[in-house]
């Protein structure tokens, strides 16, 4: 570790650099969320044209990803809240980010099928 | 009783006389900080208070509004190969979803403004980089706020 930084590393200091980069990556898609949705203001056809590109394999593999940042940034949300306003929670927050984290790898698994399912049926056939 | 009387002559004798008097006073110590004509006005407020707290309460309603939103999405009924503008028309006839999308776009889009906002003031050095960065954020936060509400309340299921 360099001399004089305040950066510690282990759990406290990379849950906060994932909880950041999540964060950010979050906003950014929701700017073009929002911007997509407002299409229905437009019309019929250029919503659906635009959802298309939604339902294309390389766009399903993003939204794998944004599953990935959004659960993280939930999940790890609710340990600083419990780190904030539990009594033990600054004593065991190592243990609850290893939680954070047991409890992300058991659903992205799940959100596996349902997620990228059909981008497999598109490129394999069904 | 006896040993402070005594102590209290002690001091008289030593130290009891003063060194200053109606032509000699003793010099004015101003107290610190003290508010003058000069001082600008305090701004000091407890906005962050309110940020750092509304980060939490908004987050824990975001988990729930999001998550559910991502099932909806995502997960049920073949996933996101069933959306499309007849989608939105069923969901927003009902109103109790028009407003979980509502709650859902200013809650998220305050919860991530101000998230940005703190990253902005981490890691932009320069005083102009810092103005301008945020103004960009607020300019582009408002503008989505309003123009997704707009969406959510003048939605036509039958403008075609």
């Amino acid at each position: 570790m360099p001399a004089g930084t305040l950066y510690r590393g282990r759990e406290g200091m990379w849950s906060w650099v994932a909880h950041r980069v999540t964060g950010v990556l979050i906003f950014f898609f929701l700017f073009v969320h929002v911007l997509d949705t407002a299409l229905v203001r437009v019309s019929p056809e250029a919503y659906d044209k635009v959802v298309a590109t939604y339902k294309t394999p390389i766009v399903a593999c993003l939204e794998y990803g944004l599953v990935a940042a959004i659960l993280f940034h939930a999940l790890n949300g609710l340990r600083i809240i419990a780190v904030d306003f539990w009594a033990k929670g600054p004593r065991y927050q190592k243990q609850m980010l290893w939680t954070v984290v047991g409890v992300w790898v058991v659903l992205m698994v799940g959100a596996l099928y349902p997620v990228l399912g059909h981008a497999v049926r598109e490129l394999f056939g069904s | 009783m006896s040993a402070e009387t005594s102590s209290a002559a002690a001091i008289g004798e030593v130290e009891g006389a003063s060194l200053y008097d109606t032509d000699h006073p003793a010099p004015l110590i101003e107290a610190p900080r003290k508010r003058t004509k000069k001082t600008p006005k305090s701004t000091r407020t407890n906005f962050e208070l309110y940020g750092w707290m509304f980060m939490r309460l908004s987050g824990i309603v975001l988990v729930v509004l999001v998550l559910g939103h991502l099932l909806i999405q995502l997960v049920l009924d073949g996933g996101v190969s069933k959306i499309g503008f007849a989608f939105v028309a069923g969901r927003w006839a009902s109103p109790f979803w028009q407003i979980w999308d509502l709650a859902m776009l200013w809650l998220a889009m305050l919860h991530g403004a101000n998230g940005l906002r703190t990253v902005i003031n981490d890691y932009a050095q320069r005083d102009n980089t810092r103005f301008w960065l945020k103004m960009l954020l607020y300019t582009a936060t408002v503008f989505t706020v309003l123009l997704g509400t707009l969406v959510i309340f003048t939605f036509d299921p039958n403008m075609r």
